[in-house]
């Protein structure tokens, strides 16, 4: 990935922007984000096929939003998402530059957002084989067993919370759970409390969500909740036609307008 | 002190296993679902695992759970009753297959609960648990329990500590407490009387990374440091850590209404969350990220050394394997090591 | 205590007391004789107060341990449980685990002045030493107390104020800030910290207790260091978010300093010590 690390440095010595958002080795056979400042940094870059944490995580975090521009490598996924947060207002041309790599692992800049979407819009969202396998026998079940089969996988989760931490969309900076007034979702993680909040995350990430699998390869349980976004997913699909995450479309769940006839948003 | 010594062959573990049972104990061992080794209650011996450098989470919840029930009330006509947990309900346990880092964490955590006042729920629930304790005879790059004044073949906080003298060979049971002994009375036919056997060329080789006190000593000046905020920066601020942990104790107190009665629960929290310190006007004394980092690793290495005697890491490397985002304690606590002052 | 250190006792609000808008007083009996009985508790330390199904919430003891059989809490509503506190009446029961934390140390203040400076909400933990200092007066040369809220409304304990104004062996200072006057205010109208450089107490032979909201506490340290008084005659309570009042929840440490534990009272020399983290 020299084309990556030499633009990186480019763009670092002309100061074009203050952080490029890469990967470097991490531990064992692992990857992890590295956030470079110092062109002489960029060496220490790389990309393969073992880089699928979303970093797109990272341009809502105060910390390194705070730095100024940043520059992010970015894949297929992390570009979906990037295109998404631009579409809530997260990110826009003038605080982030997408440095993408195509499905081909070819190194490609893009002037704006506006063209990351285009090129973004060339792929359609699949979900892969075994997941969709799975989403159809969890269909097939009874609702005994399909209730039995989630609180089965659900009932380990000790809400650690890595699953949000780790999506690109779960930005708010104070998240549903971390209310109490009124406490919608129970603190504790037992069974009820579980549920709940899976359930939750599920539906507050319908039409945004672009199956990137980040919450599923955070969890250190591994607990397949990507099953869940990836069937609302299905039935977006099937009810409103595919999904693509798109600058100026309304969001599905989420379309607000200025002149709404219910008052309750303002 | 001589330590007790005796051979298990492998085979005699099933056995030992229904004997336990048969004496109604509640066994916990390592089993493992969607790839993740945990502890959880075993029904039968087969299933248990065996092929885990260590498990995804502590075996703290057999003391700790993530949710404990500390007491129930109800109103009704008379008035308002609250009642406590019943301390005579919590059963007696055996903790099969524990690694020495984990059992080390058992002292550490204890210190915790006891810090003056003496958390009897935690004290009885504890004083029901019998370690079995299984020496290391692998290692991988997070391990580095022997920086920590832990080993391999660490008895501490075992009952019994069973070392396999070679792959699927028997194995070496060190008899260390009264504990330990009462289960041997009820199976002394399993536990052979045996000559002196070293268990130490079956262990792991763990090598030693840092000196925690040097540590210890550094973080003294560390507070403002710049560091903390280079090393926190790709944290999300999530609980993985924190939960994985065996020292851990961080924890909420909720009520859980349900019409007229309800509940009062401690549950785990976590120093890496946002809300953890946030007051109710809107202030947080850790308001970013490095802040809630800083205090994870000083807690650890200098506000629990200097108030309660230990420290609260045991090397057992779960925080760094669990983190979505590969943060590798060790690698940090070497870097905090090497920075000059 | 009970074995369950999380076992709250069981308390009857006997008296509600609408202090300002948002502020009241409960004056809270031990359901249980026995409890009550064996119930101690020293000038400074703090409790957890319930509402069951709500949860629990960290306030002072206000009450001096000089007046046996009750304590009394002041609060405002603020939170889930402030506000379900506030939704009780005479007569409901809640929950209180305490006491904890340190104390004034106020035997050691024996022939000394005192001086009181508090601000807003933050009068409740100094009613506390100030009602304890008034019960040993003669313990005591001057007391003084300077008192300031934002606006009249905001002015907590008024009928004990106008007691204090009354009292020949009190010398009470109440102020508002500029524009939260009302036409027939006759206190001083001004910042907390003006009226104390104002006033100028002498710093000989006196202990200064402040509490307040921390941009007052701010501004008048210096100003207390300037009139003499040092450090070590300067004290202050904390307020860090807490689960368990005893050092195991883990979130209310400053540094190695545990509020619930090492405070809530400290000096101005200890809190010179503590890291920037409350």
């Amino acid at each position: 990935m020299d084309d990556l690390r030499k633009r990186a440095k480019e763009l670092l010595e002309t100061s074009a922007v203050k952080v490029v958002i890469g990967y470097e080795q991490g531990t064992a056979n692992k990857t992890r984000a590295l956030f470079v400042e110092k062109a002489e940094d960029a060496d220490c870059l790389i990309f393969d096929s073992r880089c699928v944490q979303n970093l797109a995580t990272y341009v809502t975090k105060r910390e390194v939003k705070d730095k100024g521009k940043m520059a992010i490598t970015a894949t297929l996924p992390v570009m979906r998402s990037i295109i998404q947060l631009a579409s809530e207002f997260q990110v826009n041309d003038n605080n982030l530059l997408v440095l993408g790599i195509t499905p081909e692992s070819k190194l490609v800049e893009f002037k704006n957002l506006s063209e990351v979407e285009t090129f973004v819009h060339q792929y359609q969202i699949e979900i892969d084989a075994k997941n969709k396998e799975m989403l159809d026998k969890i269909a097939k079940m009874t609702q005994a067993e399909r209730w039995k089969f989630w609180i089965d996988e659900l009932s380990p989760c000790f809400k650690c919370y890595a699953c949000r931490a780790a999506c690109p969309m779960c930005y708010c900076h104070r998240c549903t759970v971390d209310f109490n007034q009124p406490q919608w979702i129970p603190v504790p993680s037992h069974e009820l409390g579980n549920l709940e909040w899976h359930i939750m995350r599920a539906i507050h990430l319908t039409g945004r969500c672009i199956d990137c699998d980040a919450c599923y390869n955070a969890c250190p349980l591994a607990i397949p909740i990507n099953l869940l976004t990836k069937r609302m997913l299905e039935d977006v699909k099937i009810n409103f036609g595919s999904y693509q995450p798109s600058i100026k479309a309304d969001h599905l769940m989420s379309t607000y307008k200025p002149d709404d006839k219910e008052n309750f948003i303002q | 002190m001589n330590i007790d010594k005796r051979l298990v062959r492998k085979d005699s573990l099933e056995k030992l296993f229904d004997i336990l049972k048969q004496n109604s104990k509640t066994i916990y061992a390592p089993f493992s679902k969607n790839s993740k080794v945990s502890f959880r209650e075993a029904d039968s011996f087969s299933g248990i695992t065996t092929d885990y450098i260590q498990t995804t989470q502590s075996s703290k919840e057999v003391a700790f759970p993530r949710n404990e029930k500390i007491l129930n009330y109800s109103k009704d006509k008379e008035g308002m009753k609250v009642k406590g947990i019943d301390l005579n309900d919590i059963p007696e346990v055996v903790l099969w297959g524990v690694r020495p880092c984990d059992t080390m964490g058992i002292g550490e955590l204890s210190a915790i609960f006891n810090w003056d006042y003496k958390d009897e729920i935690y004290n009885n629930r504890l004083s029901r648990v019998t370690v079995f304790g299984f020496s290391c005879s692998k290692s991988d790059d997070y391990c580095f329990c022997t920086s920590v004044g832990g080993n391999p073949g660490n008895t501490q906080g075992s009952d019994i500590l069973f070392t396999q003298l070679g792959e699927n060979g028997d194995y070496l049971a060190e008899i260390l407490t009264d504990k330990g002994s009462s289960i041997v009375s009820i199976s002394s036919a399993l536990f052979e009387k045996t000559e002196n056997i070293e268990k130490e060329k079956f262990l792991a080789e763990v090598p030693a990374r840092f000196e925690r006190e040097e540590i210890r000593g550094k973080l003294e000046k560390f507070f403002d440091s710049q560091l903390w905020v280079e090393q926190s920066l790709k944290c999300i601020g999530c609980g993985a850590c924190a939960y994985v942990c065996p020292t851990c104790a961080c924890f909420d107190i909720q009520d859980e209404a349900h019409g007229k009665s309800g509940s009062r629960v401690r549950c785990w929290d976590s120093c890496g969350f946002s809300t953890f310190t946030l007051h109710t006007s809107g202030h947080n004394p850790r308001e970013v990220q490095s802040q809630r980092w800083r205090q994870r690793i000083m807690h650890k290495f200098l506000i629990m050394p200097d108030r309660l005697s230990v420290y609260g890491c045991t090397g057992c490397g779960r925080c760094s394997r669990a983190c979505p985002v590969d943060m590798n304690i060790l690698e940090h606590l070497i870097s905090i090591q090497e920075v000059s002052l | 205590m009970t074995d369950n250190l999380y076992m709250p006792y069981l308390m009857r609000i006997e008296r509600v007391t609408y202090e300002a808008p948002g502020v009241k007083t409960f004056m809270l009996r031990f359901v249980n004789d026995d409890d009550q009985e064996k119930f101690n508790f020293k000038a400074g330390q703090f409790g957890e107060y319930s509402v069951f199904g709500v949860g629990e919430s960290t306030f002072c003891i206000a009450s001096s341990p000089t007046r046996k059989s009750f304590i009394e809490c002041t609060f405002r509503q603020t939170g889930k449980v402030t506000n379900a506190l506030s939704g009780c009446e005479e007569g409901s029961i809640i929950g209180f685990r305490g006491p904890f934390g340190n104390t004034f140390p106020i035997d050691g203040w024996k022939g000394k002045s005192l001086l009181f400076i508090a601000g807003g909400i933050a009068l409740p933990p100094m009613r506390c030493v100030i009602w304890n200092a008034l019960d040993l007066r003669e313990n005591f040369k001057d007391i003084t107390i300077i008192y300031g809220a934002r606006t009249v409304k905001d002015l907590v304990y008024k009928y004990e104020l106008q007691e204090w104004e009354r009292r020949k062996d009190v010398q009470l200072i109440t102020t508002v800030d500029p524009g939260g006057e009302s036409p027939d205010w006759k206190g001083e109208i001004g910042f907390v910290p003006t009226i104390v450089e104002k006033i100028a107490p002498s710093s000989k032979d006196t202990i200064a207790i402040v509490c307040g909201p921390p941009v007052m506490i701010k501004y008048t340290f210096p100003i207390l260091s300037s009139l003499g008084f040092t450090d070590e005659n300067i004290f202050t309570t904390l307020e860090n978010r807490m689960k368990c009042g005893f050092g195991k929840c883990g979130r209310c440490n400053v540094g190695k300093v545990y509020v619930c534990k090492d405070g809530p009272v400290f000096t101005l020399s200890q809190l010179k010590n503590l890291p920037d983290e409350y």
